[in-house]
């Protein structure tokens, strides 16, 4: 993997599970995301529910271990922390049809989807998602076949070990095969990419000092403490 | 000093201008032959060009032309409207760009792209281009039948397979007197369609690196699309379109349906 601007790694570091460093993710993908729009998404600046994929992309800079501490900047006092399952690429990947779309995963992994807060979706900053730091990763790559059944898999969110939130990947507006289909048919993934399949709604809020552990079954859990940048 | 990327007989080489025989001269636009780092001398035609280096993240600007912005009626911006491209849009030089079948409206950018040389976090606009390796040229397609209005501008219609093309020489910096004042051209089939020049744009180079650099830690690689001016048309199936920005060389692609592709 690149080397991002903190010192990245995470196990199982060995192909086809070694990450490419490109992480792609789903925004509005979970039921819960969508709704807590409500009917917002019928009138402007939106107009309309997504028709396609909404994608995003957190670049080299924003990645990092479970482990890291992610940095809340001057002026903000909450992050919002998107827990998602990710899938790791293990094949090339453009124009696979949904039934045979898993057969290009090489594994999974946990993808903390990190934001400073905003309530506008037409045209947010990438200062709220692009951070360094501010997509926490891992804590490993497991293997496709160690996961029965990607589309069941429950998420749990705590904020200093209290519970915060669960949700499941049942609850996915597409689920994983089905992203994977509609995402490769116009942008090709490569061996290591990942691509997270979108957060619950409404996503965790976190402050100076808070400490947020997503667990996702059978994938372990990714463990982060956040803290405010030194003035 | 220019540089190319292009692969060759069975491998990838580094390659800069071949030296041009005496009776020519230097600045004959048309000129691209090229030498390999091993002393080989090959014609453009005979090589696959590829991206000039291997790109990290890609940054690119949506309407950082007022000319432009004023075309697609946008209001004045607080803030660069900054998006993020994947490495797989990617594509060099003289390359193949599909257009989906049924769109009706597939756009070229012509672009300055600039590639960072140093780690750059925190830098203030006075030492932004300390920071910078060199340029080149970009073409950053867009289609707009895609185009929704969430976190736009989306993927589908600004990430695709092949949309974002580079080069064909990465040039470095020292040889680039002042990318404040490079004009930038774009041809289809022959006819001049859009002219601009990077001192319209209304973020600069160097603010657009403080302002980037203020929360995200550019890489060596990084590369920065700094916007297009006006003047973006339609492309089909079959159209040569070639970007041209002084003192960079001049960027071909060729737009291909859905049949070449095997759709």
């Amino acid at each position: 993997m690149q080397a991002g601007a903190g010192c990245f790694s995470i196990p199982f570091d060995v192909p086809p599970y070694r990450l490419s460093g490109a992480v792609y993710g789903a925004l509005l993908n979970h039921r819960s995301a969508l709704a807590v729009l409500g009917d917002a998404v019928f009138r402007p600046p939106y107009d309309a529910p997504p028709h396609a994929p909404v994608l995003f992309i957190k670049p080299r800079n924003t990645l990092a271990a479970s482990g890291s501490v992610v940095m809340i900047p001057a002026g903000t006092s909450e992050l919002e922390v998107g827990a998602s399952l990710g899938l790791v690429i293990g094949r090339t990947a453009c124009r696979v049809s949904e039934s045979r779309a898993l057969d290009y995963v090489a594994g999974y992994l946990i993808v903390a989807d990190v934001s400073i807060p905003h309530s506008n979706y037409h045209r947010p900053s990438v200062r709220f998602k692009a951070r360094d730091g501010y997509c926490p990763l891992g804590p490993a790559v497991t293997a496709r076949a160690a996961v029965a059944n990607p589309d069941a898999l429950a998420i749990r969110t705590y904020l200093d070990g209290a519970l915060m939130q669960t949700a499941s990947t049942a609850d996915l507006i597409r689920p994983a095969a089905r992203l994977l289909a509609d995402v490769t048919d116009f942008m090709t993934l490569a061996p290591g990419d990942v691509l997270a399949l979108g957060a619950a709604g409404p996503a965790p809020r976190v402050s100076s000092g808070g400490i947020v552990t997503i667990e996702i079954d059978g994938l372990g859990s990714l463990r982060n403490p956040f803290m405010e940048a030194p003035a | 000093m220019m540089r190319a990327r292009v692969a060759y007989a069975g491998a990838i080489h580094d390659a800069t201008p071949a030296p041009l025989p005496q009776s020519q001269s230097s600045q004959s636009p048309g000129h691209e032959d090229l030498q390999l780092a091993d002393g080989r001398v090959v014609a453009a035609e005979d090589v696959v060009w590829l991206p000039p280096f291997e790109p990290g993240t890609v940054i690119a600007l949506g309407l950082n032309y007022a000319d432009h912005a004023k075309e697609l009626a946008f209001k004045a911006q607080d803030e660069p409207l900054v998006f993020l491209k994947g490495p797989g849009t990617l594509l060099g030089h003289r390359g193949v760009t599909r257009r989906p079948s049924g769109v009706k409206f597939m756009h070229y950018e012509c672009e300055l792209a600039v590639v960072i040389g140093r780690t750059a976090k925190q830098v203030a606009r006075s030492q932004a281009l300390a920071h910078v390796a060199g340029y080149c040229i970009a073409n950053d397609y867009a289609v707009r039948d895609y185009l929704e209005n969430w976190y736009r501008p989306n993927l589908r219609a600004k990430n695709r397979d092949g949309g974002t093309v580079l080069g064909p020489w990465f040039v470095d910096a020292a040889d680039v007197a002042d990318p404040a004042n490079l004009g930038l051209r774009t041809f289809v089939n022959g006819h001049l369609t859009q002219t601009g020049n990077t001192r319209d744009m209304i973020s600069d180079i160097p603010h657009l690196i403080e302002y980037l650099s203020a929360f995200m830690t550019l890489l060596p690689g990084d590369v920065i699309l700094t916007g297009t001016p006006e003047g973006v048309v339609n492309v089909m199936p079959g159209d040569v379109v070639a970007c041209e920005i002084d003192g960079l060389g001049r960027l071909v692609n060729t737009i291909a349906a859905d049949d070449v592709f095997g759709r």
